[in-house]
This record gives C-alpha cells, sequence and structure tokens, in this order.
C-alpha cells in the first residue's frame, strides 16, 4: 500500500514512476476519510487543493523536475497560517480565520513541492501535552494498550501530526515545539520528530504561543524522513528577527554517519527515583546501542535542569498572555458582543478560550504583573540563564545527550484532566532544551509492557542537529521498531 | 504569595477575560496549586546572574528603510468581525 | 509667569517635566514595510504586521533606529550601544497586538541636556532624562457613528521618539521655550518636523505644585496637547486645579488627564482605567539592539550645526548681538537665508534687514521663507547696492518694497525708475542753493542760533532731489554754505 511508505521511498518510488503523486495523495486522502472520523486527527481536510497540488506535482515530475518534496503528501499543524485555508490554532476564537498568507515553514514545503493534506489538531494555542485541550475535539492516539480498547492520547500539543503521521494518514507532518510539543507526541504515537535548533526555522505565520521558545520542526516514521522535511522547512527568513542566518546542512546525509567516536552524556539528573523501570531499560538499551557502534559514554551533570519545567511555567504563560492579547474580536476571528468595549473584549476572550488558555494567560498575566515581575519572572529569567550554562557545560565535554523522551507512555483520555501540574510533568525532560533553545530528537526505541511505543531524545548542541540526527538514526537502526499501532490505514478490518 | 478571589479578579480584568464571581474561587484554587509548585524557583541562588531573555544567542538585524508592504486594506478587513467602510468597527468608546 | 501661584495660603511653585512624543522621519514603519504618509486613505497603508495578524513578526527598521541616535546626539546625549525593546501591554482599540513595542528599561539614548532662552535674555539648561524608540498606536474616530468608533491603523507602528525631560521646568513659558527649542533641533538634525497640527510632534505634561522648598508632590500628566500654546495653557489650567484640591483638603491622584483647550481646563480620562499596570517585559520577538561605535561615529560626523552652535558662531564670526542670532538660528532656513546674505557683506546690516523689512514683508504677505518673494541672493544684491552707494538708505526701502511686489532685481528697479543716488557735487550744490535761496526766514533763524533747523533744510534738499541725494555729500555741502 503506498500508505506504507516512507516519506523517502515514496520520494523515490515517485521518482521511478512506479506511481503517481495524484495516486499517492489519493491513497492517502481515502486513509484520511476512514480513519479521521475515529482520530480526529485534522481539523480540516484540504482535498480540493491537495488534489491540485498533486496533479501539479505529476506535471512537473514529467517535466523532469527534482524538487525534495514534490508530490509528497503532508499534514500541517493547524498553528501554520496557510493562505485561503482556514487556520484555528485549535481555537474556538480563531475558529472562522482564514489567513491571507503562508507561512515561511509551509511556503517552504510549497516551494519544493509537498502537498498539503489539510490542517492537524492540536492543543489550543499548542498548550497541552494531550490534545486535550482543542476546541475542536480531542485526538485519540492510534496506538492502544494491549487488551485494552479505551482511547489514549496521542501527546500534545502536536498531537493531530503525530496520530496523523502514525496511523499513515500522511508521510509526514509540520509539527511546533514549546516545551516538547514535537517530541514528546512523537513518542506516545511511536513516530519520529525534531525540534530544531532555537531560530533554524522561521516562526513568521506561525500562531505564536511563546515567541522565546516556539520552534517548527518535523514529525514523520523515520529519522531519516524527519531530516528531509527539516531540510525543506529551515532556513534564514528576514521576516523573524530571531532567524538565524545560516546555511542549512545536508540533514539526510548526516543520518548515515555513525556515531564512531562521539561522546554521549547522560545527565544524572534525569534519573529518578520515580522514573519506571520500563523507561530507565530503555535509556540503558539506547545507551548501550550507541556504545556498540562505537560512542563513548559520558556521565555529565546538568543541575538546573530540574528546575526547567518550573521556569517554563513562568516564562511561556507571560509570553502566552501578551502573544494572545491580539485575539481581542476586533481584526479577525470571533468577536462576542457586549455592553461596551471592554465588556466585548471580556465575553470574547471568556468564551473564545477554553479552560487551559484562560488558565495559562492568567498566570502569564499575574506573573507580569506590578510587585510580582521580578519575584516570578525576572527570577525565571535568571534560572533560565543557569540552565543554558549547565547545556553549554556539558556540550563542553559531550557531542550529544541522551534521555528518556517523556516520563511515561500514552495515557487514557481524560486522566490528568483535574491536575493541571501533573499534565505539566509531563513535559519534564523535554522542557530544558526548550529553555536552553538547543535542538533535539524523539525516536521510537521500543514498546513498554502494555505495547505502548516508547521514545529516546536525542539533544545536541545548537545548530548542531547533525550530530542530533547520526545518533538518532544509529539508535533508528538499532531498535528495529517495526511496531504498528491498532488503528492505520491499511490495517486488516 | 498566594491568589486570592479578589486578585483573581483583578488579573483577569487585566487580561480581559470575563470571569463569573463563582468562577473565581475555583480558579483562585487552581492557580494557586500552579504557584506553589513554581515557588520551587525560590530555592535557586541566582545572585549575580543575568537574565536570559531569549533563546537566540544574538544581535538584532537592521532592515533598510524601504516601502515595502501596505496598501492592502481588503487583506487587512477581510477578516474583521465588524467593519464600516475602510475601518474596523467596535463599540463606542467614551475617552 | 511668574511660575509661582498665589494661593488662599501663600504661594505655590509649579514643577514641570514634558514627555515628547516626536514622529520620526523615516519612509517606513518602525517593525513593518508600510509607509508612514501622512493623510493617506484609512487603513491603506497597514501590512498584516500593524494590524497584529496571528504569527506576524516585528523586523526593525534601520533608519529609525539612526534617528534616534541622531537626536541623542543632537540633545548631547548618552548613547546606550545595546539598548532592548519590551512590550507595554494594555488593551484598547487601536492598538492591535494588545502591546506596543517601546523601550522601558533599556533606552537607546540616556541623559542628555536642551539649553533655553528666556525672554528676559537669560538661558536655563533643561535635563532630558532619556529618549527611546517606541511604536505609535493607530488612531480611533468616535464621531462617525451613533454607537461605534471607528479604527484606522495607518498610524499604527510608525516610529515615535519619546523625549522625557526632568522635572527641572517651572514656568508655562519655560515649557513653551524647552518644546520650541527641542522642535528647533528636531528640524536642524532632520529627524522629525515638529508638525504639531499634524500629530508628529505630541507633548505629554507632567504638572505637579509644591510649598517652596518642599519634596516633590504628586503629579498628573495631561497628555496628547497638540500646540506649544495648549501646553502653557494646560499647565496653567492644571496647576491652578491642583492648588484649589490641596488648599480645600483634597489629595491629588496621579492619574491621566485631558486638556480641553475650548473651556481651557483638563478632565479625568476615563478610558486608561488599569494603566497603570503595564506588565512590561523584554519583547520576545525582538533581540538586542547592539550599536556599532564606528557607525554611531559616522553618525556624529554628519550632523549639521546645531542653532546652540550656530548661534555662538554667528556671535564670534559675524558680530552679532546673542538675541538677533538666537533669532535667526530658530529655523534652519532663516539661519541659511542669512548666511547667504551675509556672505561677504556687513552681517549686522543683513540681519537687520532680514529681521526687520524681510520679515514684515513675510508677515505681510502670508509667505514662508521657502516661498518668499525676495530671495537671498536679491536681497544681498539689494545691500551691495547700498554699501557702494548706487543707493541710499531711504531709497533702499523703496526698492526693497518693489522687489516684494514684482519680484524683479533691485538692480533693475533702480535702473527702470531712476532711483540711482546723485552724487555729483554740483547738482547738490545747486539744489542747496536753491532751498536756501527758498526759504530766507529759516536761513536768518538758523544764523541767529538755531540749529536744529539743519535737519530741515537737508530734508528740503532731499525733497527736491527726489530722495537720491547721497546724504553724506548733502549734509557736507549744507553745512559749508551755512557756515559761510
Amino acid at each position: 500500500m503506498l500508505t506504507d511508505l516512507s516519506l523517502v521511498e515514496a520520494r523515490d518510488g515517485l521518482r521511478r514512476r512506479d506511481f503517481s503523486a495524484v495516486e499517492l495523495t489519493e491513497a492517502h486522502l481515502d486513509a484520511v476519510a476512514a480513519l479521521n472520523p475515529r482520530i480526529n486527527a485534522f481539523i480540516t481536510v484540504s482535498a480540493d487543493m491537495a488534489r491540485t497540488q498533486a496533479a501539479a506535482a505529476d506535471a512537473a515530475l514529467a517535466a523532469g523536475e527534482d524538487r525534495p518534496l514534490l508530490g509528497l503528501p503532508l499534514a500541517i499543524k493547524d498553528l501554520f497560517c496557510t493562505e485561503g485555508v482556514r487556520t484555528t490554532a485549535g481555537s474556538r476564537i480563531l475558529e472562522p480565520f482564514v489567513p491571507p498568507y503562508e507561512s515561511t515553514v509551509t511556503a517552504n514545503l510549497l516551494r519544493d513541492g509537498a502537498v498539503f493534506l489539510g490542517k492537524a489538531n492540536l492543543d489550543e494555542f499548542a498548550m497541552g501535552s494531550s490534545n486535550m485541550t482543542s476546541a475542536f475535539g480531542p485526538v485519540r492516539n492510534p496506538w492502544t494498550r494491549r487488551g485494552d480498547n479505551r482511547p489514549l492520547v496521542p501527546g500534545g500539543s502536536s498531537g493531530g501530526s503525530c496520530a496523523a503521521v502514525a496511523a499513515r494518514m500522511a508521510l509526514g507532518a509540520t509539527a511546533t515545539d514549546t516545551g516538547g510539543s514535537i517530541r514528546q507526541p512523537a513518542s506516545f504515537c511511536g513516530i519520529a520528530g525534531v525540534k530544531p535548533t532555537y531560530g533554524r526555522c522561521s516562526r513568521w505565520g506561525i500562531v505564536a504561543f511563546a515567541s522565546s521558545l516556539d520552534q517548527a520542526g518535523p514529525v514523520a516514521r523515520t529519522v531519516e524522513d524527519c531530516a528531509v522535511l527539516l531540510g525543506s522547512m529551515a532556513g534564514f527568513d528576514p521576516k523573524d528577527s530571531t532567524s538565524a542566518d545560516r546555511a542549512v546542512p545536508d540533514f539526510a546525509a548526516a543520518c548515515r554517519r555513525g556515531v564512531r567516536g562521539l561522546r554521549i552524556g547522560v545527565p544524572r539528573e534525569y534519573r529518578s527515583d520515580s522514573m519506571p523501570p520500563e523507561i530507565e531499560a530503555m535509556w540503558q538499551q539506547g545507551l548501550a546501542w550507541l556504545r556498540d557502534e562505537g560512542a563513548e559514554i559520558v556521565d555529565v551533570s546538568l543541575p538546573h535542569t530540574k528546575y526547567g519545567l518550573a521556569t517554563y511555567y513562568i516564562v511561556a504563560p507571560a509570553e502566552a498572555s501578551s502573544n494572545l492579547a491580539r485575539y481581542d474580536g476586533v481584526r479577525f476571528g470571533r468577536r462576542v458582543e457586549g455592553e461596551d468595549l471592554t465588556d466585548m473584549y471580556e465575553r470574547t476572550r471568556a468564551e473564545g478560550f477554553g479552560a487551559e488558555v484562560r488558565r495559562r494567560v492568567m498566570i502569564g498575566t499575574y506573573v507580569l504583573s506590578a510587585g510580582y515581575y521580578d519575584a516570578y519572572y525576572l527570577r525565571a529569567q535568571k534560572v533560565r540563564a543557569l540552565i543554558l550554562r549547565d547545556f553549554t557545560d556539558a556540550y563542553a565535554q559531550v557531542d550529544a545527550l541522551l534521555t528518556p523522551t517523556a516520563p511515561s507512555a500514552a495515557f487514557a483520555q481524560g486522566d490528568k484532566m483535574d491536575d493541571p501540574v501533573a499534565m505539566y510533568l509531563n513535559d519534564v525532560f523535554t522542557v530544558p532544551a526548550s529553555m536552553a533553545g538547543v535542538p533535539g530528537l524523539s525516536v521510537p526505541a521500543g514498546l513498554d509492557g502494555q505495547g505502548l511505543p516508547l521514545g529516546l531524545q536525542v539533544l545536541g548542541r545548537p545548530f548542531d542537529e547533525e550530530t542530533v540526527f547520526a545518533v538518532g538514526a544509529v539508535l533508528e537502526r538499532a531498535a528495529g521498531f517495526r511496531h504498528l499501532p491498532a488503528i492505520w490505514a491499511g490495517a486488516p478490518a | 504569595m498566594s491568589l486570592d478571589p479578589a486578585t483573581v479578579r483583578r488579573i483577569a480584568r487585566l487580561a480581559r477575560i470575563h470571569v463569573e464571581n463563582v468562577e473565581a474561587e475555583h480558579l483562585a484554587r487552581e492557580l494557586n496549586g500552579i504557584l506553589g509548585w513554581i515557588e520551587q524557583l525560590n530555592e535557586v541562588d541566582v545572585e549575580g546572574i543575568d537574565p536570559l531573555t531569549g533563546a537566540a544567542q544574538m544581535a538584532m538585524r537592521l532592515r533598510p528603510d524601504t516601502v515595502t508592504d501596505g496598501g492592502i486594506p481588503e487583506l487587512v478587513l477581510g477578516n474583521a468581525p465588524d467593519r464600516a467602510g475602510t475601518f474596523y468597527a467596535v463599540p463606542k468608546v467614551v475617552e | 509667569m511668574s511660575g509661582v501661584i498665589e494661593g488662599r495660603d501663600g504661594p505655590w511653585e509649579m514643577v514641570i517635566g514634558l514627555e515628547v512624543h516626536a514622529q520620526v522621519i523615516s519612509r517606513s514603519k518602525l517593525f513593518s514595510g508600510s509607509a508612514t504618509e501622512f493623510g493617506a486613505e484609512p487603513n491603506t497603508q497597514v501590512s498584516l504586521v500593524d494590524a497584529a495578524f496571528p504569527g506576524m513578526l516585528p523586523v526593525i527598521n534601520g533608519e529609525c533606529v539612526a534617528q534616534a541616535v541622531r537626536t541623542g546626539l543632537g540633545l548631547d546625549a548618552h548613547i546606550n550601544m545595546v539598548s532592548r525593546f519590551d512590550r507595554k501591554n494594555y488593551f484598547y482599540a487601536d492598538l492591535p497586538a494588545g502591546y506596543q513595542i517601546s523601550q522601558y528599561a533599556h533606552p537607546v539614548v540616556g541623559a542628555g541636556s536642551i539649553e533655553i532662552e528666556l525672554a528676559d535674555g537669560s538661558t536655563k539648561r533643561i535635563g532630558v532624562t532619556r529618549l527611546h524608540l517606541e511604536q505609535d498606536a493607530g488612531k480611533s474616530l468616535h464621531d462617525q457613528h451613533p454607537s461605534k468608533s471607528f479604527i484606522d491603523l495607518n498610524r499604527s507602528g510608525i516610529a515615535l521618539m519619546e523625549v522625557v525631560s526632568e522635572p527641572d521646568l517651572r514656568t508655562a513659558e519655560e515649557a513653551g521655550a524647552y518644546l520650541r527649542k527641542l522642535r528647533t533641533i528636531l528640524r536642524y538634525l532632520g529627524t522629525c518636523d515638529g508638525n504639531m497640527e499634524e500629530g508628529s510632534m505630541r507633548a505629554g505634561v507632567n504638572v505637579s505644585v509644591r510649598r517652596h522648598g518642599e519634596p516633590f508632590r504628586t503629579r498628573c500628566e495631561v497628555k496628547n496637547v497638540n500646540s506649544v500654546r495648549f501646553v502653557m495653557q494646560a499647565i496653567e489650567a492644571e496647576a491652578a486645579r491642583q492648588v484649589e484640591v490641596w488648599e480645600s483638603g483634597g489629595t491629588v491622584e496621579q492619574e491621566t488627564r485631558l486638556f480641553d483647550p475650548a473651556r481651557g481646563v483638563t478632565r479625568s480620562m476615563r478610558s486608561k482605567e488599569d494603566a497603570h499596570d503595564y506588565r512590561y517585559f523584554p519583547d520576545p520577538d525582538l533581540l538586542p539592539l547592539v550599536l556599532d561605535e564606528a557607525w554611531v561615529a559616522g553618525l556624529r560626523a554628519e550632523l549639521p550645526e546645531l542653532p546652540d552652535a550656530k548661534r555662538a558662531r554667528f556671535v564670534a564670526e559675524h558680530g552679532l548681538s546673542a538675541y538677533d542670532a538666537a533669532v535667526l538660528v530658530a529655523d534652519q532656513e532663516t539661519a541659511a537665508f542669512f548666511e547667504t546674505v551675509a556672505a561677504g557683506r556687513d552681517a549686522k546690516l543683513a540681519a537687520n534687514w532680514i529681521m526687520g523689512d524681510f520679515f514684515a514683508a513675510l508677515n505681510r504677505t502670508g509667505r514662508g521663507i521657502g516661498d518668499s518673494p525676495v530671495s537671498a541672493a536679491a536681497l544681498g544684491q539689494l545691500l551691495d547696492l547700498l554699501a557702494n552707494r548706487t543707493i541710499n538708505g531711504r531709497i533702499a526701502k523703496e526698492v526693497f518694497e518693489a522687489m516684494v511686489d514684482t519680484g524683479e532685481s533691485p538692480a533693475s528697479i533702480v535702473e527702470s525708475r531712476g532711483l540711482r543716488q546723485v552724487t555729483d557735487t554740483g547738482a547738490i550744490e545747486g539744489a542747496v542753493d536753491r532751498v536756501l535761496a527758498a526759504h530766507p526766514d529759516k536761513l536768518a533763524e538758523y544764523r541767529r542760533g538755531k540749529d536744529k533747523l539743519f535737519g530741515f533744510f537737508v530734508g528740503q534738499v532731499m525733497k527736491a532731489m527726489a530722495g537720491k541725494g547721497n546724504p553724506a555729500l548733502v549734509n557736507e555741502t549744507l553745512r559749508q554754505r551755512l557756515s559761510a
């Protein structure tokens, strides 16, 4: 089945004319039509646009064009503004919003010939680790526990992107990561996901959550697929002041480098008594695979990473409280009328934002408000400086770090909903790299005792995604992860 | 530092989010749970540390002073919930 | 205007500081590529960045930074080589992002000063606390619809420089002098056109009152005052209000007020109620603004001569009085006009002509120096005709008026109207003799000792010569004849 192919296999098949781009896209649209009612991975399916793009790709292929993503169908997280295609950020407040512009990252993908199947579901404004906060309903993880059909969360916030890829509704997807929103759902869904270095991908046209943390990246079923996608997504953009003016390396080539001679750090602070033994075992297994391939394993210390999450829950809501002020019912999106301007604002925002967004906007407003700024926000920025220093010190000794991606496998829909802090703890391993801006990757390493995928996280030096890809690819080959979720295109009925 | 319902209402007002009085109590408890957990940062020694404002470690690029944008009133106004000609319209404001 | 308010229980002193918002002269906005021209159709100079659409990001305009640095250098201020942009968070219909990008904690320009000249000839140095760059907001129109306000974002995102003074001003007159001087400096630098009517320069006035020798009391800010005259009136009105509040046992609350020029009073502003909690924090979409030493040095090297330096030079080089020099440098075009006229000529005479007949003619014709009917070159030619005695002073005024009316050159006016001065001694002697012969009685009186009749004879001779006689020769000839 065409949906069984990896992105690179599909690309090669198209080049060989084994099948057409239209056939490839139709196969994926069929999968979306069949599975989306159960998984809810897409908020908006842009089937007509996808068919037009696929036909154009076939024409280009026939004309001998060779663009990196020509004819490859992708899902686009509904946080990327897409020209003429509704962009909701998973929020009621943006339900009617049709951007008259294309985000830089998606424009780069279109330039390289990609086909967009539709807009992937996500936690509202990317705030969440379960995809339960979307105004368009929760996403269901295609995986289930062995012998237990209860729906699980796909993780978040890029849950729709990861579920779509895991269930083979798309060859790959765009995602964004603010505190773990690419890596944690990739781990939960048994796929690969990469958060590049802050500044590697332009943020222009991506609905902002926390500007100093937000970073776009790819999710796909293989590490090399991620490398190919990132190669297209990344690049300097003068429209984003924080975009890095650096050449984009050949990430796919880096996947073949191996790890011989690399020094891989094991941050001792990531160990804790509360870590499930299966995750600890998976971690040790990962280190053994790397050692077998010629890497040297080194103990390192990241003493402030344990404060990463608390720091994150000051910095991210503070920035979000300001970034989300523009949703006021005046220029776009939903408006709820009120007695006067202030009442209109307050009703628009109370009804337009879901509970988690309201909660974070309130926290962010509070930590920036007069009298509390120094105690919360300023202190958090100083701790953030210490976290970055930890990474800088560690990278003086090692080339990359290996940790588990998440402290658990996917949990059931509805779990942790009444305890925000318990929900936030999902990101405990992913947040420190976000705070430091360094690149990270999650690669599926195996299944836990209940048959759910677990991911390992590789972290690298700023702008050294190549080493991250090299390590990730070695882990992927060693793990030989071939397991299938319960729900996938082509599953026996 | 603990939030009472009155503070919750003040913060909600600053954030322009309508909060019913009955919600304020519940929100105060929830927010206090989060803030209490955040207060672990108080144990970090941050003496003499310069705050880090962002992850990008570089200086700002300056853009040339040329007119490259604008002249698109229909795009700018096309998503507006209420408009009057080429103005956005909002409930009347008394200054 | 002494700055002292006589209250019921004794005198009060005013303490005034000014926050001036000056629109930066630039082609495009501070953080977007939209145009900045005044008076465009609503929402036509708006990008998706200015309207704060989701995912839109600011990118700073280098020329706006250069303009702020030039202004800082012109105010003799410290240039901060590293500065930052913060977000000032508040909700308002004409503030699309829900925050204004401004420089709160780390402005691009630090402390400087402005010297003001007062009517009594004295000068006073007023401290400038800081200058920072920020975005302008859009415009709300409240009078177009019974139940709606209309929003135009053309102004949204245009670069402003906020120049904050120390509370060093003590009278409305000083405040007026400060504003005018700041405007002059900005115009010299070409960083702001200083046009208060179009809103490209707006003043916020911080006013408090106190008993002599007291520490500062609570101040109020009167926002968005749009002329020098209104600033002075607003200060008087607000200070009087505060004195009344204190003397009637009340307390002045720190607040933002508006000046109503029609009624001459200030009133509280209702719409900015939580203005006191702006939740400033560093804008994470932007990076630190780091200036290059050589770049700043280049801007410094290209600065024009500023009014204080020009005034000092006019005094030293041209021998003008401090007052005349100050009048001439108040406007860059006037100063340039003067320098053209004075070049190689009697500078004091040039100054007198410009400040006298020339300014009067501009006033009368309602013209500015830019479209003056008399060019600097033409006025210079007129002074040359005076200097080489082709015409005398009285005829010069007549020629000047003809220049204003016709735009013709002074030489052609003199020739066509036959106004050339008569220096032929024969002709002068003839005229003198005829006058003396015509007034035997006056001559007798003079001879008896009535010396002041000399002037009468001069007048009669000049009249007889249609004003064209060389005054020195006429005097000399008369004296000879009368003493004979």
